[in-house]
């Protein structure tokens, strides 16, 4: 029989797709500033594999020369990205859903086995509640980089006043490396999420924005065991 | 009490569905309407009025200075910039524009003009300058590009030179207001920032007299803002309650850029 069944909170719902716009102009606008000082690039034994970024990488989103634009966007969405943020921490301590969320010991190897059955090399999934272990460590991880951002970004923001933020990051030129490693890392998150989010299918897609899963109950026993016959 | 109202007759579950899908797709919809109208509102918005800043679109504008407002309260004369052995500071001293120390300028002509917010001009000389007590710093030097270079500066503190020149009373007006002779190149800062223990008045790079293009004879330091508040060669000093004219702060950027 067909049942609805909760599966994300109001809160969960408004704060996720409030992030996402916040966040693609946070990435957007900080590529703008990026620009005038690109100096990263990945280099191994003298020879450099990646430039951030190629010129045509630039001139295909326009990027170029507008650093004072890409300034006045990122102070002002930063706020919000910060708000957003904090408004779901503080509601998943304070309702308790962070038991769904957090990982536990055995999400880690858990998490191994959930890898091997989305690429399709072991049959069975192990069981899982509302999160899977690799989505329970992924989850986690997206808002421990999110107050990473906030952090590395306040280290690079106002390295005198705050100057205590930019030494518990390392200093100024390894907090601007942290806050440039974190955005890349969110590009990467976003495309794994998009890809298992479109493989998941439309219930789980739902589920993000009404809140409910439909799920197929079985119907109850109509003769419940008694225990005078489990004792048997 | 009648009640003339049939008996609410309980949904289904297809019903409870459709129902529920309605109304979080409706308001995900209207709300993604209104998030890319908005986005469209600010995209597209006006620049602002060209006053003492320009460039910005207005409502970024406004958010900008919203954000100083409350950056102001963390700032404290106790919060001062790390500094850094002699040794580590760059040999070559990054250079990046020559707005406001481009040719036609005669060093031994140069008097620092500073005006008073009663209207009195004084004259100074680099010679007085030098006669004062001399503050060194090392420390890192950071643009709004992004980058950043450990620098060797000396000179005459702010707040020494305020004291001295008889200046104390300007230090209570909101705003200083640099440029350069040649007025190209304007800064202002406000006065926290401007009288902070490490703001010098430098004429000294690397412990030799400062070159032309680093803004020789006496230029200002200032590192508790980004490198575009520390202006080269200054020509006159003034005093004031609202913000005094800035080069940067007209081609888009935050007028208070403190660290």
């Amino acid at each position: 029989m067909k049942a609805i069944k909760e599966k994300h909170s109001l809160l969960m719902r408004w704060t996720h797709w409030v992030n996402f716009p916040i966040l693609t102009i946070m990435i957007w606008s900080g590529m703008l500033i990026y620009w005038s000082n690109d100096v990263y690039n990945i280099t191994i034994f003298g020879h450099t594999y990646f430039k951030f970024f190629p010129q045509g990488f630039y001139d295909y989103f326009h990027f170029s020369k507008r650093l004072s634009e890409g300034m006045a966007f990122h102070f002002l969405f930063m706020w919000f990205f910060a708000l957003n943020g904090i408004v779901y921490v503080l509601y998943t301590i304070i309702s308790g859903s962070w038991r769904e969320l957090l990982p536990e010991r055995k999400s880690f190897k858990e998490a191994w086995l959930v890898l091997l059955h989305d690429l399709h090399i072991r049959k069975m999934a192990p069981p899982q509640n509302k999160y899977n272990a690799a989505q329970r460590i992924a989850y986690t991880a997206i808002i421990v980089m999110g107050f990473g951002s906030l952090i590395t970004g306040l280290a690079i923001y106002k390295p005198v006043q705050f100057a205590t933020i930019t030494w518990l990051c390392g200093g100024y030129h390894l907090a601007r490396i942290l806050h440039f490693a974190l955005t890349i890392g969110y590009v990467f998150f976003f495309l794994i999420h998009i890809v298992q989010v479109v493989l998941a299918g439309w219930n789980n897609f739902r589920s993000v924005i009404s809140g409910f899963e439909i799920v197929n109950e079985e119907p109850k026993a109509l003769t419940p065991s008694t225990p005078a016959e489990d004792g048997k | 009490m009648e009640n003339n109202k049939k008996p609410k007759k309980e949904l289904t579950i297809d019903q409870k569905i459709k129902r529920r899908n309605f109304i979080s797709f409706g308001v995900f919809g209207v709300m993604g309407i209104a998030a890319w109208k908005g986005w469209q509102w600010l995209y597209t918005a006006p620049k602002e009025v060209a006053g003492v800043t320009a460039g910005a679109k207005a409502p970024l504008r406004r958010a900008l200075n919203k954000t100083e407002l409350a950056m102001r309260n963390f700032f404290s004369n106790n919060h001062l910039v790390k500094t850094y052995p002699k040794s580590m500071a760059a040999k070559n001293v990054r250079h990046n524009s020559d707005i406001g120390v481009k040719g036609g300028f005669v060093i031994e002509d140069w008097k620092l003009q500073v005006i008073k917010h009663t209207g009195e001009v004084l004259n100074i000389t680099i010679e007085q300058i030098k006669a004062l007590p001399k503050t060194e710093i090392v420390y890192d030097f950071k643009c709004v590009e992004g980058w950043d270079q450990i620098q060797y500066w000396g000179g005459l503190k702010m707040i020494d030179f305020m004291e001295h020149f008889g200046l104390a009373e300007e230090t209570t007006v909101d705003y200083m207001g640099l440029m350069t002779p040649d007025k190209a190149y304007q800064v202002g800062l406000d006065m926290p920032s401007a009288i902070h223990p490490q703001t010098i008045l430098a004429y000294e790079m690397n412990g030799k007299p400062i070159p032309m293009n680093h803004g020789a004879p006496l230029r200002l330091i200032i590192p508790v803002k980004y490198g575009i508040k520390n202006l080269k060669r200054i020509g006159s000093i003034t005093f004031s309650n609202t913000r005094p004219p800035d080069y940067w702060a007209r081609s888009g950027y935050d007028y208070y850029s403190g660290l």
